[in-house]
């Protein structure tokens, strides 16, 4: 949004940033049922200060895509462990761009093997985090990428 | 500080343009909206501006109750009771934040994902935040988009645990209370302060043990509430919101107080009381930003500190002397 203005400081409410936390929502596409990892994740970012949308298990590529429009979140972070994600990403993708979310940082984590990582980038995909990868290193990586839009969304306007 | 004139012109004409696609319908703008007004950003009080003229037209639903009462299964149902009957719905589901790291879960939206594919159902989470004043503020404002988007009925969801709960419930036209059995005595009910502003109340999972003391409880608990002749007296009604029973009750006790609200300018006198209350809370919280970002500049209240510490000065008329400072005095 926009910087600083003489009102706001004068008035002290609309103070851009002030109250701006980061919202991501947390999906489980797809069939497998073992939410665990995703619990975890969404459990780190909130301890992080974040505001976490989380939509339970089997979500469709629609549904993702409906949820991140009516909650207007930074970021989403998708867990998938069934091997669907060749097929998966592509339409949640798809259906993103449809509500013209295309911008949104989308990451993923779970079981994705190492060969197809390059694939999964091409998507839009920003980041994928293994099994193993410490918590912190995802919460950084999200918090770091969603400032960075935040500032640069407030130069363009 | 130089005025950037021309970055806040266009924030206005962001924001013009913005409302202009909510009126038509555009549910992107209309979440976009509401995280300019639930975070204050710039130009969210020209959003708030442009919206009002197209509010006020929604029935206010309030919901609230302690958690895991099946808040967001009753709502869940009740959606599907209105979307029978054809009328387009808001949800405001508000969870608590976390005191220790200011995050938030929120996932009241698993309860309500079988509309998804429904354009006819609008689901935004929010998070308590713990501010001052500013949850039930944050929440009108949320609502008022809602609203502006055209919907029929705005149900808010909070979760009632202290005293929050009292000023949301006051946000809407008709307030539910969900309470289930089992839940502690009878003052458990009363010492919220909820029951004085519920419309509804509603004994959920009333298949459970304790069902029938509970009603009893509450019905003894309101006979020391007055009720003025011809007033409004709130039905206790069961529901097993899991499997749908009493739902339609609760549909057909809401439709009824909507019909009571709409006789003899009830709705008109409600809701002039409840944006009485508005302005003043927004006034204070107003006042009290000034007044706390003009005591720190000076940093006067450091002055001070080493007279307090050292017990040469008490923290009242630390209070006064500070205050007076800034030109107000009693």
């Amino acid at each position: 949004m926009v910087a600083k203005t003489p009102s706001s400081e004068a008035t002290g409410e609309e103070a851009p940033g002030a109250q701006q936390k980061i919202r991501v929502l947390i999906a489980k596409p797809g069939l497998d049922g073992h939410d665990r990892g995703a619990k975890i994740i969404a459990r780190a970012l909130r301890d992080a200060g974040m505001e976490v949308i989380y939509t339970g298990l089997h979500q469709t590529p629609e549904m993702i895509a409906e949820a991140a429009l009516q909650e207007d979140v930074d970021a989403i972070g998708l867990s998938i462990l069934s091997g669907a994600h060749m097929a998966l990403f592509p339409r949640i993708m798809g259906e993103l761009r449809k509500r013209g979310l295309s911008d949104l940082l989308v990451y993923a984590g779970g079981i994705i093997p190492d060969d197809d990582i390059p694939a999964v980038k091409e998507m839009g995909i920003a980041a994928v985090f293994g099994p193993g990868t410490p918590m912190e290193e995802a919460v950084r990586f999200v918090r770091e990428h969603v400032t960075a839009r935040h500032a640069q969304s407030e130069e363009e306007q | 500080m130089s005025a950037p004139v021309s970055a806040q012109a266009s924030a206005t004409s962001l924001i013009a343009a913005l409302v202009e696609r909510l009126i038509q319908g555009d549910r992107a703008a209309a979440s976009r909206l509401m995280t300019v007004v639930e975070n204050r950003r710039a130009g969210y009080r020209e959003a708030l501006r442009l919206i009002t003229p197209h509010t006020g037209r929604a029935h206010l639903l309030g919901i609230t109750g302690p958690p895991g009462a099946g808040k967001s299964t009753l709502v869940n149902k009740l959606i599907e009771c209105y979307r029978a009957e054809g009328k387009t719905i808001g949800v405001v589901a508000v969870d608590p934040t976390s005191a220790v790291s200011g995050g938030a879960i929120l996932g009241d939206r698993i309860r309500m994902l079988g509309f998804y594919q429904d354009p006819g159902v609008f689901v935004r989470s929010m998070a308590s935040r713990g501010q001052l004043g500013g949850l039930s503020a944050a929440t009108a404002d949320v609502a008022r988009v809602m609203d502006a988007l055209g919907r029929d009925v705005v149900i808010i969801e909070t979760v009632g645990v202290g005293q929050d709960e009292v000023s949301i419930a006051g946000l809407a036209d008709t307030t539910l209370l969900v309470e289930v059995p089992g839940m502690g005595d009878d003052v458990q009910a009363i010492k919220a302060g909820v029951l004085e502003i519920a419309d509804l109340l509603i004994i959920n999972k009333a298949d459970r043990e304790g069902a029938d003391r509970l009603a009893n409880h509450l019905k003894s608990a309101m006979r020391l509430v007055p009720y003025l002749q011809g007033a409004w007296v709130p039905p206790i009604i069961k529901t097993i919101a899991a499997e749908g029973t009493g739902v339609s009750a609760v549909a057909e006790a809401i439709a009824r107080h909507q019909a009571y609200l709409n006789e003899n300018g009830h709705l008109d006198e409600k809701r002039r009381a409840r944006l009485r209350v508005e302005v003043l809370e927004r006034a204070r919280d107003l006042t009290l930003r000034h007044l706390i970002a003009s005591l720190q500049q000076k940093g006067a209240l450091d002055h001070l500190l080493d007279d307090l510490a050292s017990h040469k000065l008490d923290p009242a008329t630390a209070a006064h002397a500070l205050v007076e400072r800034i030109g107000v005095r009693e």
